[in-house]
């Protein structure tokens, strides 16, 4: 062992300047962290807060509600989708280009994230939300109130 | 602890521990909160709608609302051949039928067949079974998927929604809430 | 008869971890001495047990004996084997059984080997991992029995999630695990020596071992579950700052910053209090990462069997150790005696900055994964995703590995910059370089991929340096870990900004026949048929890829669906080349008939995950150089103490 004797000088400042450097760094994270968050985090919208309460173009954000029954349509590439999220008060059109999830059908409850352009909602990534240990595939339709049920569910 | 006496008040020294108790109180109130979760809580108190279903299966009656209005509280459990946590749920049913607990069941999108083999192999507790093709009733009581267990007044009032199966820790939860429906 | 044998030892390691968090405390007590040699064999004894009930709940497992409720809920007597294996701990009861073990098992260890710590600070650190592990044994004793028989034997399982059914999952939890819990040993002797006011390099040598094996662990860990992440999720992303992603990352920040801290306290004597606290947030983000995993408080892609009650009582266990240890640091660590002192030019400042950052990313990543919650709060639902994450993060990251290409080129307590100025000027010049290559060659590349592949490349080379003007062979193993693990961060630093900056994708849907390209690549379709495997049925396509109008290859990538239970998940395939990865996922078919393609071209993808391997080689390597040093200095000791005994003997 090589330095087992701590004596020396002991500066009182040290160990405060070091308190001061850590405390000053986290605090800054935390600043940085909350402004970061404030810009950052996307909310998540019902098509009828987006209807009452436009965000502004381009800010990602999610919505969620029910795929509108009749409303899914393949565009001729094969890969980019529209579609209608609905709750029963407003109606959304989606736009998507990508594979869907398992379980993402019509009539089904849906989280979309994404942004708005123009009137559509451009969706970067679906997330089917529906329990497959409970409900089965071909469930599909489902009236206005379930729908709005399933909304409050996939918040 | 013994020697309290800090040399400088060192307020920064008790940082972590007061956040952690920002951090905890966060999750408490993040743990109490589910309630707000449960799409069910919108159904309890209402009356059960209108509805009469045909039998599913031959040795049973078929289910109608008029049948939860003979003043004794029920339950009414929402099931599937075809789910798997319902074959789980079944000895508890059946445990909750031997203590003498009525239950009705509704099987949804079900065939017939289907239906008469489930309670072969699983035991049958139902006092009365109907069957619901398209799951309007399933619908109509706020419940979303299978299993799910209601517990009925006998006014024909939704008192409580057990979503899931009912696991044999749940068991006196809702033998709790069948007394309170006796209320 | 053999889940009775396992229940029944699990209580009696139960019983023996209270006993030695008794003793302990008596033992430390004044007149208490009596006790104090009873406290070591009752670890070892505590440990012996516990891994006997785990093996008995593996053979359980092995037989598929349906009897008992946890094999019938989550085996199936058609499982493959090692999936069987694996379904001993992919469930709550049995992961918790493991955590206990590894658990009891390294106290085991560490009542049998440590011999440098002083004797009442080894008690008290003893005292503490019981005191810890009964919270453990009471929570599977009381509401997560793994023995638990059926009333009748059901006929057969349930079969395991499908998406936890492959090979990366089935060892990626207990790796996280050992991890998480090696944190523990560090967590109690940090208890130990508050207790006993022995901060010292006794005490940071005597806990090295354990922060850098857990870290290890959870090095490898977080290696693995990005992989699997990247290839079963089909989404072609690696890293998703998910919140399960964020609870195996938020341990490994503090144990890297604990480390760190922990060979300047074992070498210079500095650093005393921080090091003691950074003890306690590393376990406390152990715990608190399980807790936001299994109470489902935050929603996350990855499934997870989810239970708010179980939550409930991980969160008692957080508040009881957590809240207790930081209390017992407030009170306490005003009396830690002041470390040795450094100068702003040295070796110390330089890891007091990297274990700064490294808190400072630990707080950003703790505050997003948390803010949907905080927010909720107030009514408001967000999401915080890689927008956030990345930039702010980054902001950390980048200064800090700036400090690493120099940092170790300083001397301990005081260095002039003048003496490395020419060192370090090399990776600057190369970094200044690559930025200018960057923007001249791929204008258009984000800021933060450009940052890293310049950081990357300066990091690269700088971190040979420290093994300079050595005779190579003399080296001390440790120093090429050091060598190895910072040079495995900028490995895959490279290969993260390389992802990010010159990735491309194709998306298409396609007739057998066609033919896309993507990058570099030209891909055609061969065909679409269903194949099936022990316990699923998949369509496969079979796509031919060829590099630049190469020898094409073959990748099959699957949309499978399982039977037992039911689920689906889709397969991707990848085909690695030296300098990238093609990656590509099977979609849903057309109403035309066409099938949904999705290709990627990743360049030097690859090297993220072997940057992750190389730095937690680099860190076996330390570990293997400490020991064998530990070894050394004891044999010594005992060579010591053997020549004083004699000594007094003949007077």
């Amino acid at each position: 062992m090589s330095s087992s004797t701590s004596g020396g000088i002991k500066p009182k400042h040290q160990r405060l300047v070091l308190l001061v450097i850590a405390l000053v760094a986290l605090v800054g994270a935390g600043l940085l962290a909350a402004y970061a968050l404030s810009n950052q985090a996307s909310y998540f919208y019902v098509p009828s807060d987006l209807v009452k309460d436009r965000p502004e173009e381009g800010r990602a954000i999610r919505l969620g509600g029910m795929v509108e029954k009749g409303s899914l349509k393949t565009r001729a590439d094969g890969v980019t989708i529209d579609f209608v999220v609905g709750d029963g008060k407003a109606r959304v059109p989606v736009r998507y280009t990508g594979i869907t999830p398992d379980l993402f059908v019509e009539g089904s409850g849906v989280v979309a994230e994404g942004r708005m352009e123009g009137e559509t909602f451009v969706a970067d990534n679906l997330l089917a939300k529906h329990d497959e240990k409970y409900v089965p595939r071909q469930m599909g339709d489902m009236t206005a109130a379930q729908a709005k049920e399933v909304v409050a569910e996939t918040k | 602890m013994s020697e309290p006496a800090p040399k400088r008040p060192g307020l920064a020294i008790w940082l972590p521990l007061i956040l952690f108790g920002a951090f905890f109180a966060l999750v408490i109130w993040g743990l109490v909160r589910p309630a707000d979760r449960e799409v069910a809580s919108a159904f309890i108190g209402k009356p059960l709608p209108s509805f009469a279903l045909e039998a599913a299966v031959e040795d049973r009656p078929g289910l109608a609302t008029a049948d939860f209005k003979a003043g004794k509280p029920k339950l009414l459990n929402v099931f599937a051949s075809w789910c798997v946590p319902c074959a789980i749920e079944s000895p508890q049913l059946a445990a909750l039928a031997k203590q003498g607990v009525e239950i009705d069941g509704v099987a949804i999108r079900d065939r017939r067949e289907d239906v008469a083999r489930f309670l072969a192999t699983n035991g049958n507790p139902f006092a009365r079974i109907g069957k619901d093709d398209l799951s309007q009733v399933q619908l109509a009581i706020g419940s979303s998927g299978v299993p799910e267990t209601f517990v009925i007044d006998g006014k024909g009032v939704i008192r409580y929604q057990h979503i899931g199966e009912i696991r044999e820790e749940d068991m006196s939860l809702i033998l709790e809430k069948l007394k309170e429906a006796e209320s | 008869m053999i889940a009775e044998i396992g229940l029944a030892v699990l209580w009696m390691a139960a019983a023996l971890a209270l006993l030695q968090l008794f003793a302990g405390i008596s033992a430390l007590r004044p007149g208490g001495k009596v006790l104090a040699g009873v406290v070591r064999p009752l670890a070892v004894m505590q440990g012996a047990l516990v891994a006997v009930s785990f093996l008995a709940l593996i053979d359980l497992f092995l037989e598929t004996d349906l009897s008992v409720k946890l094999v019938a809920a989550n085996s199936h007597s058609m499982k493959p084997f090692i999936f069987k294996l694996a379904g001993t701990w992919g469930n709550h009861e049995g992961s918790m059984l493991l955590w206990v073990t590894i658990m009891a098992v390294s106290g085991g260890i560490v009542a049998l080997v440590e011999k440098r710590l002083r004797e009442d600070t080894l008690i008290a650190t003893l005292a503490g991992q019981a005191f810890v592990s009964l919270g453990f044994y009471a929570f599977l004793l009381l509401s997560s029995n793994p023995f638990e028989r059926l009333p009748e034997p059901a006929p057969d399982g349930m079969g395991l999630n499908p998406l936890l059914q492959d090979i990366g999952l089935a060892f990626h939890p207990p790796t996280l695990y050992v991890g998480y819990v090696g944190l523990s040993v560090a967590f109690s002797f940090a208890i130990g020596a508050l207790v006993t006011r022995d901060v010292g390099p006794a005490f940071a040598r005597a806990m090295r071992p354990w922060v850098l094996g857990a870290w290890i662990f959870l090095t490898i860990g977080i290696t693995a579950g990005s992989y699997w992440a990247y290839y079963t999720l089909g989404w072609g992303g690696w890293w998703f700052w998910d919140p399960v992603e964020n609870a195996s990352l938020m341990p490994w920040l503090a144990a890297t910053a604990l480390l760190h801290s922990v060979s300047v306290l074992a070498s210079r004597n500095a650093l005393r209090a921080w090091t003691v606290m950074l003890g306690v947030i590393a376990f406390s983000m152990s715990m608190v990462g399980t807790f936001l995993v299994r109470s489902g408080i935050l929603t996350s892609v990855h499934a997870f069997a989810v239970d708010p009650e179980r939550g409930s009582f991980i969160l008692a266990l957080l508040a009881i150790y957590i809240g207790g240890a930081l209390a017992l640091f407030g009170i306490r660590a005003s009396t830690v005696t002041e470390g040795e002192r450094f100068s702003p030019v040295s070796r110390e400042a330089s890891l007091v900055f990297n274990n700064v950052m490294l808190c400072g990313i630990l707080g950003i990543v703790l505050l997003g994964t948390l803010y949907p919650l905080l927010t909720e709060a107030f009514g408001a639902k967000v999401s915080v995703g890689p927008p956030y994450f990345n930039p702010v993060s980054a902001i950390f990251a980048i200064p800090m590995m700036m400090v690493m290409t120099v940092g170790p080129l300083l001397r301990w307590r005081k260095d002039n910059p003048g003496r490395i100025t020419a060192t370090v000027a090399v990776p600057a010049l190369l970094a200044a370089l690559a930025l200018l290559a960057v923007v001249v060659f791929a204008p258009g590349i984000r800021l933060l991929p450009m940052l890293g592949i310049a950081v990357g490349i300066a990091l690269a080379v700088a971190s040979w340096f420290p093994l300079r003007g050595r005779n190579l062979r003399r080296t001390p193993i440790n120093v090429w870990g050091m060598v190895i693990s910072h040079f495995g961060i900028a490995v895959a630093l490279l290969g993260a900004a390389s992802e990010s900056a010159f990735s491309t994708e194709r998306l298409a849907a396609m007739n057998v026949g066609d033919v896309q390209s993507v990058g570099p690549i030209e891909l055609k379709l061969l065909s679409i048929e269903p194949v099936a495997g022990p316990n699923w049925t998949a369509l496969e396509a079979t796509v031919s890829a060829s590099y630049k109008g190469g020898e094409p290859v073959t990748l099959h990538p699957q949309a499978r669906t399982f039977s037992s239970p039911p689920g689906e998940r889709t397969e991707s395939a990848l085909h690695t080349r030296w300098n990238g990865q093609l990656y590509a996922v099977l979609g849903n078919e057309g109403e035309d008939g066409r099938w949904q393609m999705r290709f990627w071209w990743k360049p030097f993808v690859p090297l993220l995950w072997l940057g992750g391997l190389l730095v937690a080689f680099g860190g076996l390597l330390a570990l293997l150089g400490r020991v064998a040093k530990d070894i050394k200095r004891l044999r010594v000791f005992d060579k010591l103490a053997y020549r004083k005994s004699r000594l007094e003997q003949l007077k």
